[in-house]
């Protein structure tokens, strides 16, 4: 009788184990929605596993042959938020991101899901990283209003843009050729380049200028995009969106409107003086591009 | 009365042990081949190219005089039991010369890091943490220090992406009793209580090495730990 007893203390404990588990496992709120894990398991099964793979640690069987990787969940370092850098993503982050998909990238859109079961993906997807069991995402950060697009605007974002050296990446036209591009590696010693304003495509993080604005001062978690939140104004982060813009030379858009009418590109701040190429230790042939 | 009778308790226990608490002193060398450290080319940042007469060399094996191996870090890592210990005042990182001083920042979990830009130049600090969070910010010249905590223990590799010679490492560590090695491979582990202690020495390329130390009421002699190269 005792050994029944025992035995049950036994059964009971390993059907519990699994609950500790069900503990964990997150819902996820977006608006009015509530996202299940349990059901997302299932969806992700089925619309992600091949890439983001059964762990979601970015080894589903299609991996080894896309550039840029799958997103590695395991890590809970993810690249489009409205949070500040090092904070996880709100649940609407992560919806935005498989609603909009990666640009560039081999990510689609999931707009043809319905909206509950993107919010159950959402669920299950923060069930991959511990960290969304014992953080909460920092509060958004805080976007202005957009002052109206103007020349002294643009101006003062094309000063910033030499001041604050976007260019050693994304190169003095935006091209995306600037002398550390080359080099640059993700946090997976993957390289990465970065993004070239001259192609006019959409944004990995979205398309709106106040996209553009979250995208810098939140920075991309996981690349080399650092934040610039501690070392931008709000309005000089609309000024920058302004000037940025007018890298993308082929998009219609206000700000080459207005760029235009007032005279063009040289009218904006000179490029940094780039250093002569340099005479000594340089090799034979590594010179160009 | 209660009370005083209870403190007396604990001050006769905690007194003795700050009365007779000592420094363990050691040296870190290297046998072996290392790594002979590389050229960095800084040509596409020549206001830090300028910098320096000799160019300047990777840091990932720095020795010294005597085969001494600098940057490495030493700590105890059982024994200590200070976890809970307020973490010692702030700790500074400089960018200087388009390179971090120091190279390796030990610190304690919850103690503060203070990231100055020296250069006439951006850099971004990037601690590729895995257990704390990763976070990526970037410091034009002439910006304010950043400040930083890490709240988990963690080796954490740092870089700044714009710069990719550019590596750091920042040891968080449990313990408020650590130190880096200096130029001569000396190392102090300061204010130990007599006691039985592990003591853990960490390079970012060479391994890590662990001693057990008996730290008695008088001096101790000093400790010595050996890496090998290939």
């Amino acid at each position: 009788m005792k050994n029944l007893a025992l035995r049950l203390v036994i059964v009971a404990t390993t059907a519990l184990l699994p609950l500790t588990g069900i503990v964990y496992a997150q819902e996820s709120h977006i608006g009015n929605l509530t996202g299940h894990a349990k059901t997302g398991k299932e969806l992700y099964g089925r619309f992600c596993v091949g890439c983001h793979g059964p762990r979601g640690d970015a080894n589903g069987e299609n991996a080894p042959y896309i550039d840029p990787k799958p997103r590695d969940f395991t890590a809970g370092t993810f690249k489009c938020r409205s949070t500040p850098t090092g904070s996880l993503p709100t649940d609407q982050d992560l919806y935005n991101a498989i609603d909009r998909g990666f640009n560039t990238t081999a990510m689609p859109s999931w707009d043809p899901l319905t909206p509950q079961t993107r919010a159950d993906l959402v669920a299950y997807i923060k069930t991959f990283s511990p960290r969304f069991a014992k953080e909460k995402p920092d509060p958004p950060i805080n976007i202005p209003s957009e002052p109206p697009v103007d020349i002294a605007s643009i101006k003062r974002g094309s000063e910033l843009f030499q001041k604050l050296e976007c260019w050693k990446c994304h190169g003095q036209e935006g091209r995306g050729d600037g002398p550390s591009a080359a080099t640059l590696t993700d946090s997976k010693d993957q390289p990465i380049h970065p993004y070239d304003f001259s192609s006019g495509s959409r944004f990995k993080c979205g398309e709106t200028n106040a996209d553009l604005y979250r995208i810098f001062m939140t920075g991309l978690d996981g690349t080399p995009m650092p934040s610039f939140a501690d070392n931008v104004k709000p309005n000089e982060a609309w000024d920058l969106v302004h000037f940025l813009r007018t890298l993308q030379v082929g998009r219609p858009s206000p700000e080459n409107n207005v760029l235009k009418a007032a005279g063009g590109r040289s009218i904006l701040a000179p490029a940094t003086e780039q250093q002569p190429p340099a005479a000594a230790p340089e090799k034979k042939g590594s010179g160009g591009n | 009365m209660r009370k005083s009778k209870f403190c007396l308790a604990a001050a006769s226990i905690l007194l003795p042990s700050l009365l007779f608490a000592g420094d363990l002193t050691g040296k870190v060398t290297v046998e072996g081949t290392v790594p002979k450290p590389k050229v960095i080319d800084m040509s596409k940042e020549p206001a830090c190219a300028k910098s320096y007469s000799t160019p300047p060399t990777t840091e990932t094996v720095v020795t010294g005089p005597s085969n001494a191996l600098q940057n490495v870090v030493v700590y105890v890592s059982q024994g200590a039991n200070d976890a809970s210990a307020p973490p010692p005042a702030a700790t500074t990182l400089d960018q200087k010369g388009c390179r971090y001083r120091p190279h390796v920042v030990a610190l304690k979990v919850n103690q503060e890091l203070k990231i100055a830009n020296d250069d006439p130049t951006s850099h971004n600090i990037h601690p590729l943490a895995k257990t704390n969070r990763e976070w990526n910010k970037s410091q034009p010249p002439g910006s304010p220090p950043i400040t930083a905590k890490f709240d988990q223990e963690e080796f954490i590799p740092v870089k700044c992406n714009v710069h990719p010679w550019m590596h750091s490492n920042f040891a968080v560590l449990k313990t408020g009793h650590f130190d880096v090695s200096k130029e001569d491979g000396a190392f102090t582990l300061k204010d130990l209580p007599p006691g039985k202690y592990t003591i853990t020495a960490w390079h970012e390329s060479l391994g890590t090495q662990t001693q057990d130390v008996t730290v008695g009421a008088g001096a101790t002699k000093p400790i010595t730990f050996v890496f090998k190269g290939k």
